[in-house]
């Protein structure tokens, strides 16, 4: 139990967390609470009425084959990105825990990507894949491979999963590396004169110890996945080829902003609000259950 | 059970020279003590033993075998870590098993191992706690047993002891130095604090700066240290220094303008009219009346320090401004101020070149 310090009672504490509640209020409580409000009414695409329908919207939702194939594509997308920006974070972490000369101009190259905007990532990923002028894709057919990510949906898929991966990377590395470094050299040389090499080191003491890193950034990173890469769909593909991408996210927008079905784009809002607050409790959850080595 | 000798080993951190070659050889079963200041290069010297520091001159021999390209784990060694290096996430059975699992023992043979081992340690009710579940002494005891269910032929220490209060550290010393007798495992044991080198140690490595100053029985080494540096090291409270000068007769040494020390021998070592350092033990010192016969030095009192068994006298010579201490047995009646007289045989008088710094004479046998 921590020790408590009683000070006399003062307003000074509220006055200082004010300005956090009031844009907690204003740009998250309030629109959370429309959007709650609006999944309960259907409204016509003109918006000059509406009926109020309870779970409706919801109802129609899970009978809906698009939004479950949506939801069956954010999972894939979600699972893709997640599992390959940690991996690459953690190797290249691993390897800049080794590396002595020239260490931060590596570090500061890798850390870049997290600096560029979504939809400029996804762009340039695009450019990059473009099917007629991309040196990637140029590249993929002279090995005989015809990529067109306009047209096959998988192409598409693979794009946005690289274009996500690409951007989230930097953050998984930071946090891999910060996590390394904590770890005592004398932990793994005690196991090298225990006889172990550098991949059974790896596996049996480092990768172990690393747990509570892994753990929170693949929370972090699903949560990514989930919401944050909806700039980089817009950028890329639009939710094409025939909603081959249309994630979760990027659907909300689609059918709200697009489609005027502001019941129907509420209530998918609202499903991926609680997405987001269970991932969140459970990480917290989790944090304060953490082994404390 | 094994030999080690290091030739001549010198290691280069980028253009910094921190060992300037050194040599060693440590006997089957023996258990050798390095012990030097922060920063004199043990740890450095420690981990080139264990091949976790390239060596960048020299070579390091484990019986006959030449292992300075040769893997940690290829060594056949041990070594206990200051911070003991504990796999946090082990059990402390698993964290004895985990070598022996490694190097694919049988089952069955791990776990005699790690059971023999926990029973020589007393560790057996906390084979199933965490390390961070463990108080220091008891992970420093699993740091151990970790060390000898392999049964290497040499065991490395570094400062094992440094993370544990003044008590435990006695304790441990003695419990480190019984089972190492008991294993005959050779070993090499790294430490800065001097009193756990003399207890410990069969022989001694004093180490100043990368170079190894005098290796030696613990009071071979009290007794005829090899350097002003060594006999500085050694022994607490530090040995008195004063400079001096030998008489034109060699047969004594002359302490600022009045004070003369009879030489009890006469060597060719010391030349007429030589600086020199005289070098005096506080525990040599004895309180004495004036009197000609005997040689002694007049002492101003600064400060009296009681120990109980001991007093210690801080105070100055009067016309040299060289602080010095003696330690006498009991509690002398000395007050603050006082003037007194100090006697010691010539007999355990050291003398010490001024400019280089090696011996040069041990009143008990001249060199
Ligand atoms: N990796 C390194 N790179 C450069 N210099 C180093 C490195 N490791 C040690 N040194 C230097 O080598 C010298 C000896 O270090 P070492 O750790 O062996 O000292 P030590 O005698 O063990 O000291 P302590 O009692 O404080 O542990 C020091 O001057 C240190 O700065
Ligand atoms: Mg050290």
């Amino acid at each position: 139990m921590l020790k408590r310090v009683h000070f006399r009672r003062s307003y000074l504490p509220y006055l200082l967390v004010l300005p956090q509640i009031a844009v907690t209020l204003v740009f998250f409580i309030w629109p959370a609470a429309q959007a709650l409000y609006q999944s309960l009414l259907i409204e016509d695409a003109f918006g000059l009425s509406y009926e109020f329908v309870w779970f409706e919207n919801f109802i129609a939702l899970f009978r809906d084959g698009n939004y479950l194939h949506s939801f069956r594509i954010t999972i894939v997308f979600s699972a893709a990105v997640t599992f390959s920006a940690m991996a690459l974070g953690l190797c290249f972490a691993t390897m800049a825990d080794r590396v002595i000369r020239g260490s931060s101009v590596y570090k500061t190259l890798l850390v870049w990507p997290y600096a560029v905007a979504p939809a400029l990532a996804g762009a340039l990923w695009a450019f990059m894949f473009d099917p007629t002028l991309g040196i990637i894709s140029g590249f993929l057919k002279t090995v005989g491979y015809d990529w067109d990510h306009r047209l096959d949906g998988t192409d598409a898929m693979m794009l946005i999963i690289v274009a996500a991966t690409w951007k989230q990377i930097s953050y998984n590395f930071l946090f891999f590396l910060a996590g390394l470094q904590a770890i005592p050299k004398s932990l793994t040389e005690a196991a090298a004169i225990d006889g172990a090499g550098p991949f059974k080191r790896f596996w049996t003491i480092i990768f172990p110890l690393l747990s509570p890193t892994t753990f929170f950034l693949m929370v972090v990173n699903v949560v990514y996945a989930f919401f944050e890469t909806f700039g980089i769909v817009h950028a890329v593909t639009a939710g094409g080829p025939s909603r081959a991408t249309s994630i979760l996210v990027y659907k909300v927008y689609r059918d709200g902003f697009v489609g005027l079905d502001l019941g129907g784009s509420a209530a998918q809002s609202v499903i991926l609000m609680a997405i987001v607050i269970s991932l969140t409790v459970f990480q917290f959850r989790y944090i304060e259950k953490k082994v404390q080595y | 059970m094994a030999e080690l000798r290091l030739d001549n080993v010198i290691k280069e951190f980028g253009e910094v020279r921190v060992i300037h070659g050194v040599d060693l050889k440590v006997q089957d079963g023996e258990f050798v003590v390095v012990v030097g200041p922060s920063g004199c290069g043990k740890s450095t010297l420690l981990r080139m033993v264990a091949g976790l520091e390239e060596v960048s001159g020299g070579e390091i021999h484990i019986d006959e075998r030449m292992v300075n390209r040769v893997e940690p784990k290829d060594r056949d060694i041990a070594i206990v870590f200051q911070n003991y290096a504990l796999y946090p996430h082990m059990s402390v059975r698993q964290n004895m098993a985990y070598g022996l699992k490694i190097r694919k023992f049988p089952k069955q043979e791990i776990e005699q191992r790690v059971n023999d081992a926990a029973d020589l340690l007393q560790l057996g009710e906390y084979l199933d706690r965490r390390p961070n579940q463990l108080s220091g002494g008891q992970r420093q005891r699993v740091a151990m047993g970790r060390a000898i269910v392999r049964e290497p032929s040499i065991f490395l220490f570094d400062e094992p002891l440094s993370n544990l209060d003044a008590k435990l550290r006695v304790q441990m010393r003695v419990e480190i130095r019984q089972l190492q007798r008991r294993l005959g495992t050779t070993s090499l044991y790294v430490t800065h604090d001097q009193v756990e080198a003399m207890t410990m140690a069969d022989r001694l490595v004093v180490m100043n700066a990368g170079v190894a100053e005098q290796i030696g029985t613990p009071l071979e080494i009290y007794e005829r240290p090899a350097s002003i540096f060594v006999a500085g090291f050694i022994g607490s409270p530090s040995m008195n220094f004063v400079e001096g000068r030998i008489a034109a007769d060699r047969q004594s040494v002359v302490i600022g303008q009045d004070f003369s020390i009879p030489l009890p021998q006469v060597t060719d070592a010391i030349q007429a009219d030589q600086p020199v350092t005289v070098g005096l033990r506080p525990e040599d010192l004895h309180l004495t009346q004036e009197s000609p016969d005997e040689a002694s030095l007049p002492l101003t009192v600064d400060l009296v320090e009681v120990l109980g068994a001991d007093t210690l006298l801080h105070g100055q010579v009067p016309h040299l401004d060289t602080l010095i201490i003696a330690r006498l047995s009991g509690v002398p009646q000395v007050k603050n101020g006082e003037v007194v007289h100090l006697a010691f045989r010539p007999r355990r008088l050291h003398l010490f070149d001024r400019d280089s710094g090696k011996s040069l004479y041990y009143g008990q046998n001249a060199a």
